[in-house]
C-alpha cells in the first residue's frame, strides 16, 4: 500500500455521501468540524489580535490536569466537570504565567514554556496513573477523534430524539460565543487594540481578558475530544492570520472564519477520507496548504505586495 | 491584591497534592510486589539492571545537553522557538520511517533534522517577508508541521508495515525502549554540544547580550545563530526518545529558566542549568523505576519543575519563603519593640515610682485583648527582656500578673523610645514639622533607625533633653543604669 493512494474522484467525493446510512454519519462529522473552527476562529481573532497565540497553545496544553483531576473525582465523562476542571486549569496556568512574569525577573516567553509544559506533564502523569479509572486515551487528547463523533449518546426529550449530544454541545458553545461577541464587541474591540484608552473610558480590561480566556478553555475544552489539543491552537491561529491577509478591519476577519471554516471542514474531511488518515489532521493540513497561498499572494501585506513595494 | 502570597500558596499545594496522588498508586504496585521503598532505591542508585543503566545514564545525559543548550535558550528569548522546533520536527520523523522502512535511528535523525530546518526557514520567511506576529507565526508553524505529521503517523498506522509500534513513543517518549545505539546518540550530542560551548563560549556570550557590538568587531553572528539552532535540533532530537515531542522545549526552559533565578553569570548559569537538567533526569528516571507503568518523560519534567518551585520558594533573599520567614521575624521584632515601649511609657506615666507594671495597664496601653497581650508577654519573656511574676505585694486582681524589665529589656526599651522621640525632635526642629505630625513618622522610623544615625542625630540636635511634646527623652546614663531608677 502507497503513501498516498491513487486519487479516484467517486471514492473520494462521491462514496462518503452514496447511501443513507452513510450520509447521516458523515454529515455529522463535517457538522461538527464546521462549528469547531467557527467558534475557535472567533475567538481565535481576538487571541491573534492580542499577541495571545501562544497563549492559547499554553492553555490548552494546561488544561489537561483540570481534566484528569475533574475524571479522578467524578469518575465519569461529564461535561459539567470537565469543564469546570478544565476552566480552573487554565485559570490557573494562565494566572502562574502572569504571576511568574510580574513577580520575578523571568520573561514571558520562557515563563509560557515553563508552566504549560509542568500542567501538561501533570495531566499525562495523572491520567497514566489513574489508567484503570479514567477513560481517556492520551493519543487521543494529541490529535482527537472526530470520526467518532456520531458514536456520542443522542438527546432525548419526551421521547423524541434530537441528535447527538456532542453536536449540540458544540453548537450551544458556538451560539454562546457569538452572542457574547456582538453582546461584548465595543469592549473586546477597544481592550484588544489600546487597553489603556479601554481602562480610560471605564471598560472592565481584566474582565474582559478573564473572560476571554474562559472562553478559550471553554472552546478548548468542548473541541478537545474531537481535534485534540495541538490542533485546536490551529483552529485557533489559522482562520484569522488566513483572513488577516485579505482583510484590514476585525469584523471583516471574523466573518471570514465562517467560509474558511467550511472550505476547512469539507476540504480535510475529504482528504482524509482520500489518504485514509486522521481527520482532524487533515482538516489543520487543509490549513496549512490554504494559509500559503494567501500569505504570498494575499492583498493586504502578502509577500508578493511586499516585494512589489519594495522594488 | 489583598493577599499577595495567598495565590502562590494555593497552587502550590495543589501541585502538591498532585504530586501525591500518582504516589499512591505507586504505593499499591509496591505492597503487592512485597517490596519496600529502600530495597527499591538501592537497587536503582546501585545501578543493579541494564536497563536501568540505559535509562538512568540516557535521562541524565540528555539532562545534561538540554541544561546546557537551554541556557542559550532562555537568554536569547527562545524559549518558545524551541517549542516550535520539537513539534516541528514530526513529520520528519514520519518521513524518516517511511524513508527506512522500519525504526532506524539514522534515517530518523536526518528527516527530524530536515523537518527542523524547514520548520525554522518557514519561520524565518513569515517573519521576514509577512507582517505575520512573532507569537502568531510560532502557532502556524507549530500546529501546521503537527498536523502534517498527525496524518503521515495515522497514515502509516493504516499501512502495511510490520513495526510500527516505535513511532507512537515519539509522542510522549519512551525511556524503556531506549538501546545502547540511542545512548551513543545522546552522549555524541552531548560531546558536541560542550565543544562548541567551550570552543565558542565567548562569542556567543558577546553575540547574546549586544548583537551590534559584536557584528562590529567581526563576530559572526548569524552562522553562530544557526550553529546554536542545529543543535537544539539535536538535543530536541536526542531527547525526543525519552521525553517525547510536546514535552521536550520543557527540559530546555525549566532547568535554565530555574538557573537564572540563582546565578547572575553566564558560566556559572551553564553549570548551575546543565546540574540541574541532570538531577531532574536522574529524579524523573527513579520515580518512574518506583512507579512502575508511569511514562518518565513527563516524570523527568514534574521533577525538575519541582526544583524550580523548590528554588523560586527557598532562594536566598527573594524566594517567597525565605521573604515570608524575613517578613515574619522582622514583624516579630517591631511588635517586640512596640511592647517594650508601652511597658516604658507606663512606667514613665508614674514617674517610675513602680519597678513592675501590671499586665492590665500594658493592655491597656496597647490597646490588645488577653490573648494577643499574654503572647506578646510570651515573646519578651522568651527573649529575656523582661520577667513575669504573680504579685505578692500589692492587692492586684486576682489573676492579674505583673511585669518587670530585665537590664536588657531596660537598655532596649530606652533605646527605641529615645529613638522615637530623637526624630521627633529632628522633624520638628530641622525639618519644620509641625509637633502634631511628627508622631506617625517615628512611630515607624524608629524600628530601623541604626546606632550612627543616632549618633548623628545627637549631634545636629546637640543632645536635646527633651522631645517636641516636653517628655525626657532617655539619656545614655539612664539606659546604662541597668534598670528602672529607683525614686
Amino acid at each position: 500500500m502507497p503513501l498516498i493512494p491513487p486519487f479516484q474522484m467517486d471514492q473520494v467525493f462521491i462514496e462518503p455521501w452514496s447511501t443513507s446510512g452513510l450520509l447521516t454519519w458523515n454529515l455529522q462529522i463535517i457538522l461538527m468540524s464546521i462549528l469547531i473552527c467557527w467558534t475557535c476562529g472567533l475567538v481565535g481573532s481576538f487571541i491573534v489580535v492580542r499577541r495571545m497565540a501562544l497563549m492559547g497553545d499554553a492553555i490548552s496544553h494546561g488544561i489537561l490536569p483540570g481534566l484528569a483531576f475533574a475524571f479522578i473525582i467524578s469518575g465519569s465523562l461529564g461535561l459539567g466537570g470537565m469543564f469546570i476542571g478544565a476552566c480552573l486549569a487554565g485559570l490557573a496556568c494562565n494566572f502562574c504565567i502572569e504571576w511568574l512574569h510580574s513577580h520575578t525577573k523571568i520573561r514571558e516567553d520562557a515563563a509560557m514554556g515553563l508552566v504549560f509544559t509542568s500542567f501538561f506533564a501533570l495531566g499525562v502523569t495523572l491520567i497514566s496513573s489513574h489508567a484503570e479509572n479514567i477513560d481517556l486515551d492520551p493519543s487521543c487528547i494529541l490529535y482527537g477523534e472526530i470520526g467518532l463523533v456520531p458514536l456520542a449518546e443522542k438527546i432525548k426529550i419526551g421521547g423524541t430524539s434530537l441528535g447527538n449530544r456532542a453536536i449540540w454541545t458544540m453548537a450551544a458553545v458556538f451560539i454562546s460565543t457569538a452572542m457574547g461577541i456582538i453582546l461584548f464587541y465595543r469592549q473586546l474591540l477597544v481592550s484588544s487594540f489600546d487597553s489603556t484608552l479601554a481602562a480610560s473610558i471605564g471598560i472592565p480590561v481584566k474582565g474582559v481578558h478573564i473572560g476571554l480566556m474562559l472562553a478559550l478553555a471553554l472552546t478548548t475544552v468542548a473541541s478537545l475530544e474531537a481535534v485534540g489539543v495541538i490542533l485546536v491552537v490551529a483552529m485557533f491561529v489559522f482562520p484569522p492570520v488566513t483572513a488577516s491577509f485579505f482583510f484590514r478591519r476585525l469584523p471583516l476577519v471574523l466573518l471570514s472564519t465562517l467560509p474558511l471554516g467550511i472550505l476547512y471542514s469539507i476540504g480535510g474531511f475529504h482528504l482524509a477520507h482520500w489518504l485514509d488518515c486522521s481527520i482532524a489532521g487533515a482538516i489543520a493540513v487543509v490549513a496549512t496548504i490554504l494559509f500559503i497561498p494567501a500569505c504570498l499572494l494575499g492583498p493586504n501585506g502578502g509577500v508578493r505586495q511586499r516585494l512589489r513595494q519594495k522594488m | 491584591m489583598l493577599f499577595p502570597r495567598l495565590w502562590p500558596t494555593l497552587i502550590l499545594l495543589l501541585f502538591l497534592l498532585c504530586l501525591w496522588l500518582p504516589s499512591l498508586d505507586a504505593r499499591q504496585v509496591e505492597m503487592l510486589k512485597d517490596q519496600n521503598f529502600w530495597d527499591q532505591a538501592t537497587r536503582f542508585f546501585l545501578l543493579q539492571d541494564i536497563s536501568v543503566q540505559i535509562v538512568v545514564l540516557g535521562s541524565t545525559l540528555i539532562g545534561i545537553s538540554c541544561g546546557l543548550i537551554g541556557s542559550y535558550v532562555v537568554t536569547r528569548k527562545l524559549s518558545l522557538f524551541g517549542d516550535t522546533l520539537s513539534h516541528a520536527v514530526l513529520p520528519g520523523i514520519a518521513v524518516g520511517f517511511l524513508w527506512a522502512g522500519s525504526k532506524d535511528n539514522l534515517a530518523l535523525l536526518i528527516g527530524a533534522t530536515g523537518a527542523g530546518f524547514l520548520g525554522v526557514s518557514s519561520l524565518t520567511f513569515l517573519q521576514k517577508y509577512t507582517r505575520v506576529r512573532q507569537d502568531s507565526a510560532l502557532g502556524i508553524v507549530l500546529s501546521g508541521f503537527y498536523a502534517v505529521g498527525i496524518c503521515l503517523l495515522t497514515r502509516i498506522q493504516k499501512m502495511e508495515f510490520g513495526n510500527q509500534a516505535g513511532l507512537d513513543s515519539f509522542l510522549f517518549g519512551q525511556a524503556s525502549a531506549l538501546s545502547v545505539e540511542d545512548l551513543w546518540g545522546i552522549g555524541g550530542a552531548l560531546l558536541v554540544i560542550s565543544l562548541f560551548i567551550l570552543v565558542a563560549y565567548k562569542k556567543l556570550l558577546i553575540t547574546g547580550f549586544d548583537l551590534s557590538f559584536s557584528r562590529s568587531i567581526g563576530i559572526p553572528a548569524d552562522g553562530l545563530q544557526y550553529a546554536l539552532w542545529l543543535l537544539l535540533a539535536f538535543c530536541v532530537i536526542t531527547s525526543l526518545q525519552i521525553v517525547g515531542v510536546i514535552l521536550a522545549s520543557a527540559l530546555l526552559i525549566i532547568p535554565a529558566v530555574t538557573a537564572s533565578l540563582l546565578v547572575k553569570r553566564m558560566n556559572a548559569y551553564l553549570l548551575v542549568s546543565a546540574f540541574l537538567g541532570a538531577c531532574a533526569g536522574l529524579g524523573g528516571s527513579f520515580l518512574s523505576f518506583l512507579g512502575k507503568g508511569l511514562p518518565t518523560g513527563p516524570l523527568i519534567v514534574l521533577v525538575s519543575s519541582g526544583i524550580f518551585i523548590s528554588v523560586l520558594c527557598l532562594r536566598p533573599r527573594t524566594g517567597i519563603a525565605t521573604q515570608w520567614f524575613f517578613s515574619r521575624k522582622n514583624s516579630l521584632r517591631i511588635q517586640r519593640e512596640n511592647t517594650l515601649k508601652a511597658i516604658y511609657q507606663v512606667l514613665e506615666k508614674n514617674n517610675f515610682e513602680n519597678q513592675t507594671i501590671p499586665t492590665q495597664a500594658l493592655m491597656t496601653k496597647r490597646g490588645i485583648d488577653r490573648i494577643e497581650c499574654e503572647f506578646e508577654i510570651q515573646q519578651l519573656v522568651q527573649a529575656e527582656l523582661a520577667t513575669k511574676g504573680s504579685p505578692d505585694h500589692s492587692p492586684a486582681l486576682p489573676g492579674q500578673s505583673i511585669l518587670s524589665l530585665t537590664p536588657r529589656g531596660w537598655e532596649y526599651a530606652c533605646k527605641i523610645v529615645r529613638n522615637h522621640r530623637l526624630w521627633e525632635l529632628y522633624l520638628t526642629n530641622e525639618a519644620n514639622y509641625a509637633p502634631d505630625h511628627v508622631h506617625e513618622d517615628a512611630e515607624k522610623i524608629e524600628h530601623v533607625l541604626g546606632e550612627d544615625t543616632i549618633r548623628q542625630l545627637e549631634r545636629i540636635l546637640s543632645n536635646p533633653k527633651k522631645d517636641p511634646h516636653g517628655k525626657l527623652i532617655p539619656s545614655l546614663t539612664d539606659m546604662e543604669l541597668g534598670g528602672v531608677p529607683k525614686t
